[in-house]
């Protein structure tokens, strides 16, 4: 590849690009994303390119692409032009689909998706209710696109904001650009990236840093590693559109340890655009040079806050610093910096493109723009899943989610990762936006959306977050060391149905105390899960306190299993599965479970077909 | 022969500030995190070990510990969390006879947990070297353990 020295040039390569990618020829594309991979896309891939070849069908392409959004479907498979849509594809489908759908243009009706609700089949991918409803400005181009093909990414307009801004527009033009977009940042506090990158535009500095926070620590958030893995050049198109607004030499990519598919399609991204003249010196013929490196992260959550990146960057153990040095003026290597998240800089060429007005039509007045969620948990369509600011909890979850899964009953989605909060049915009419989240106790957050029903516990979930943050507390400053462990014992008590009444004071007391003593957002933020379930699911501590019981069945210390005899057919299952011998009775009798042996874990009620197992 | 810290060392052309990085190396080649090795990198980059061992304690990429040869990790993200990862890991447990974070006496498994592998959507999830295996129940754990037995 020769290096491109002009947006002319870029221009006249991507019509070459264009020139061998009629929209009218046949594709198939199969995502090959990392929940496509855990079902195993891969054999489909190989199968697909061998079952062409058998029926002499070479010049049909095949992309593997990166995730869709919609995971639990997967594999994936997409035949283009048509669109037609198959999922749940297993390798012995493969010599149908080449034979019927690619050959003929027939549709294969067993491997259409089918509504949830009404069972009726959908045949193009963008019928499907779950895309259909939703606004992929960011996320949608994952599909079209072979994350490791630059030309694809071209195809698609790539790199046109790059040339746009270099050749037309001056670094405080692209700076004033994004300002008046409104665009927020989009790894959890919602700060405004124009405002941001205006501090260190304006600190006089032969050096300037510009990094992509690419920690994404929220446990149940897999947004930025979905877009790094399967549009690594949207990221780094971003970055260059950053780095010229601010006047950044270089750039980091901080990607977190458990991601080395990001790592791998990220590097092969930035080989490419180096050796395209897209990074390095003087890109495109102008007189700006930039480039970036990868560096992994360690597997520590509190590495996602800023200083303690940065620390991390430079080798050190990734401890938070005082705030009282601003990053705008000494941040990585003690020079001015700007930390932005994925979705933040994937967000930056489509302003540059489209420009500040178009993006801010869409969403809402205080938050403009896109967001993607992950929506998982108790949710029939989980995903990604990427929607206008604005849109209410109940059309994500209801509309595009599909609902909650065996009829049961919604009970709370929990925004905002471990920061956040747990938002009940009450509130499933708020329009999500940063502020609008904030009003109810929780926070946007990196855009997970954990569903929960009617059989998840509440005092549970508080648990769960401060056990996971009692974990990854640095431990610096004792309010959070000390308090969050505290906070923890005192609900492993109530969990265990020895709570007292006085210990939700306690509770209060302690969360106020670790909120105010704690340096970073980890300790601040932390007493936010279980003030917001005390807050809106009081009664259920109460029955784990006065009544010593779990009302949702989870707090195994409170519960036990027992078979309704009346339910009970004799079919034996129960006994078969029980690892422990505690399920008993003979065939075609009401069975038995000797509490004594039993250890709780629920296999004989996952089998029973007959709904008899009940937890009491 | 050149040893793995020599290798991994000149790679980063001997680089203080990219100490996370080739102890990721060496984790990788070698499993875990041998003392001898560490002893090595701290010599070789001329820092203190004590430097090299509160960074190799405070990542939990790193393990001071050798691992089994099938290294098991499930996922306790909220996301599996919610749909019944601690069942999981509780029959894992009783089948292995040993905690989280433990080894069978036999090296055989290393039975670890993670805080989410970005798979949310396929919750609950187990990893058994680098394999995804999706909507798990403790049901199905027999099953998975005797493709490694
Ligand atoms: C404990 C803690 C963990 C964080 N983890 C992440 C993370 O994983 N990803 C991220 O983008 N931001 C994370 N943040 C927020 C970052 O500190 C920073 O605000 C953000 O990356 C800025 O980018 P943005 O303005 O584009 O959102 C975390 C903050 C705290 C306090
Ligand atoms: S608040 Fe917690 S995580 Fe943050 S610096 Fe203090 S101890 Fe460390
Ligand atoms: S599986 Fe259900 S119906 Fe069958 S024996 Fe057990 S309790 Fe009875
Ligand atoms: S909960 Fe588990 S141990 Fe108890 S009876 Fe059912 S299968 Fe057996
Ligand atoms: S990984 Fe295939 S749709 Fe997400
Ligand atoms: S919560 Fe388990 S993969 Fe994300």
């Amino acid at each position: 590849m020769k290096r491109i020295q002009s947006a002319q040039e870029l221009e006249a390569y991507r019509q070459e690009c264009l020139a061998v990618r009629d929209p009218q020829r046949t594709v198939i594309t199969i995502c090959a994303g990392t929940g496509c991979l855990a079902h195993g896309c891969s054999n489909v891939v190989d199968a697909i390119r061998q079952e062409l070849e058998k029926q002499g069908l070479d010049q049909v392409e095949v992309k593997a692409t990166g995730c869709h959004g919609f995971c639990e479907q997967g594999p994936l498979v997409v035949v283009h032009p048509q669109g037609v849509f198959y999922h749940k594809v297993k390798v012995e489908d493969v010599p149908d689909i080449i034979a019927r759908t690619v050959q003929k243009g027939e549709v294969i009706e067993s491997l259409l998706y089918a509504l949830p609700t009404t069972k009726e089949k959908i045949s193009l991918e963008k019928d499907v209710p779950f895309y259909k409803l939703q606004k992929r400005i960011i996320f949608g181009s994952n599909g079209l696109i072979d994350p490791t093909s630059i030309d694809d990414y071209l195809a698609i307009g790539g790199y046109q904001a790059l040339a746009k801004a270099l050749t037309g527009m001056s670094p405080d033009a692209v700076l004033e650009e994004v300002k008046k977009s409104g665009l927020r940042g989009r790894g959890g506090g919602g700060f405004p990236t124009g405002r941001k990158w205006e501090s260190t535009r304006n600190v006089d500095s032969e050096v300037k840093y510009v990094i992509c926070n690419a920690d994404e620590g929220d446990p149940g958030a897999y947004m930025d590693r979905s877009l790094l893995e399967g549009n690594p050049h949207a990221v780094i198109e971003g970055m260059l559109l950053g780095a010229y607004a601010v006047g950044a030499t270089d750039g980091y990519v901080y990607v977190r340890h458990e991601y080395p598919l990001a790592v791998t399609n990220l590097t092969m991204a930035i080989d490419a655009a180096r050796e395209m003249g897209l990074l390095g010196e003087n890109i495109l013929g102008s007189s700006f040079s930039f480039d970036i490196k990868i560096s992994r992260g360690g597997g520590a959550f509190v590495c996602g806050e800023s200083s303690a990146l940065i620390a991390s960057i430079e080798g050190q153990v990734g401890e938070p610093r005082a705030k009282h040095i601003h990053m705008a003026e000494s941040g990585l290597w003690g020079k001015p910096t700007v930390l932005n998240n994925v979705e933040t800089w994937a967000n930056v060429p489509v302003i540059i493109d489209k420009g500040a007005e178009w993006y801010r039509s869409i969403g809402t007045e205080g938050s403009p723009g896109t967001k993607i969620f992950s929506l998982v948990g108790k949710v029939n369509n989980t995903g990604l899943v990427e929607v206008p600011m604005g849109i209410t909890l109940r059309e994500i979850i209801f509309d595009i989610g599909g609902g909650i899964p065996g009829g049961r009953k919604f009970k709370a989605v929990q925004t905002g990762g471990p920061s956040g909060g747990c938002i009940p049915e009450e509130h499933l009419d708020l329009q999500v936006d940063f502020d609008e989240l904030g009003k109810v106790g929780s926070m946007m957050g990196s855009g997970g959306m954990i569903v929960m029903d009617d059989r998840t516990c509440m005092v549970d979930v508080a648990k769960y977050f401060l056990n996971f943050l009692k974990g990854e507390s640095c431990g610096k400053c004792t309010t959070c060391r000390e308090g969050i462990l505290r906070m923890y014992e005192i609900l492993d008590k109530i969990t265990r149905g020895e709570g007292e009444l006085s210990d939700l004071d306690l509770l209060e007391k302690l969360a106020v105390v670790v909120q105010e003593g704690s340096m970073c957002g980890l300790g601040k933020t932390a007493p936010n899960p279980v003030l917001s379930t005390l807050r809106y699911f009081r009664d259920e501590y109460l029955a784990h306190i006065n009544d010593k019981k779990c009302p949702a069945g989870v707090c195994k210390e409170l519960i036990h299993f027992e078979i309704d005899p009346d339910a009970c057919t004799g079919c034996h299952k129960c006994a078969r599965v029980c690892p422990v011998g505690a399920a008993h009775g003979e065939k075609k009798e009401p069975h038995e479970i000797d509490q004594d042996k039993c250890i709780k874990c629920g296999m004989c009620y996952d089998a029973c077909k007959f709904d008899a197992v009940k937890i009491i | 022969m050149e040893s793995t810290v020599k290798k991994i060392t000149a790679k980063y052309g001997s680089d203080p500030s990219q100490i996370i990085a080739m102890l990721q190396d060496l984790q990788s080649a070698k499993r875990y995190l041998p003392e001898e090795d560490l002893r090595e990198l701290a010599e070789a980059l001329a820092i203190p070990l004590t430097r090299v061992y509160r960074i190799a304690t405070f990542f939990k990429a790193f393990s001071l510990e050798p691992k089994g040869e099938h290294i098991i990790n499930v996922c306790m993200g909220t996301a599996c969390h919610v749909r019944g990862a601690e069942r999981i890991l509780n029959e894992l447990e009783r089948q292995l006879g040993i905690s989280r974070g433990e080894t069978t006496a036999d090296q055989k498994f290393s039975l670890e947990t993670v805080n989410c592998l970005g798979a949310c959507a396929l919750g609950p999830v187990v990893v058994v070297d680098q394999e995804y295996h999706g909507d798990m129940t403790p049901g199905q754990v027999d099953k998975l353990m005797e493709n490694y037995r």
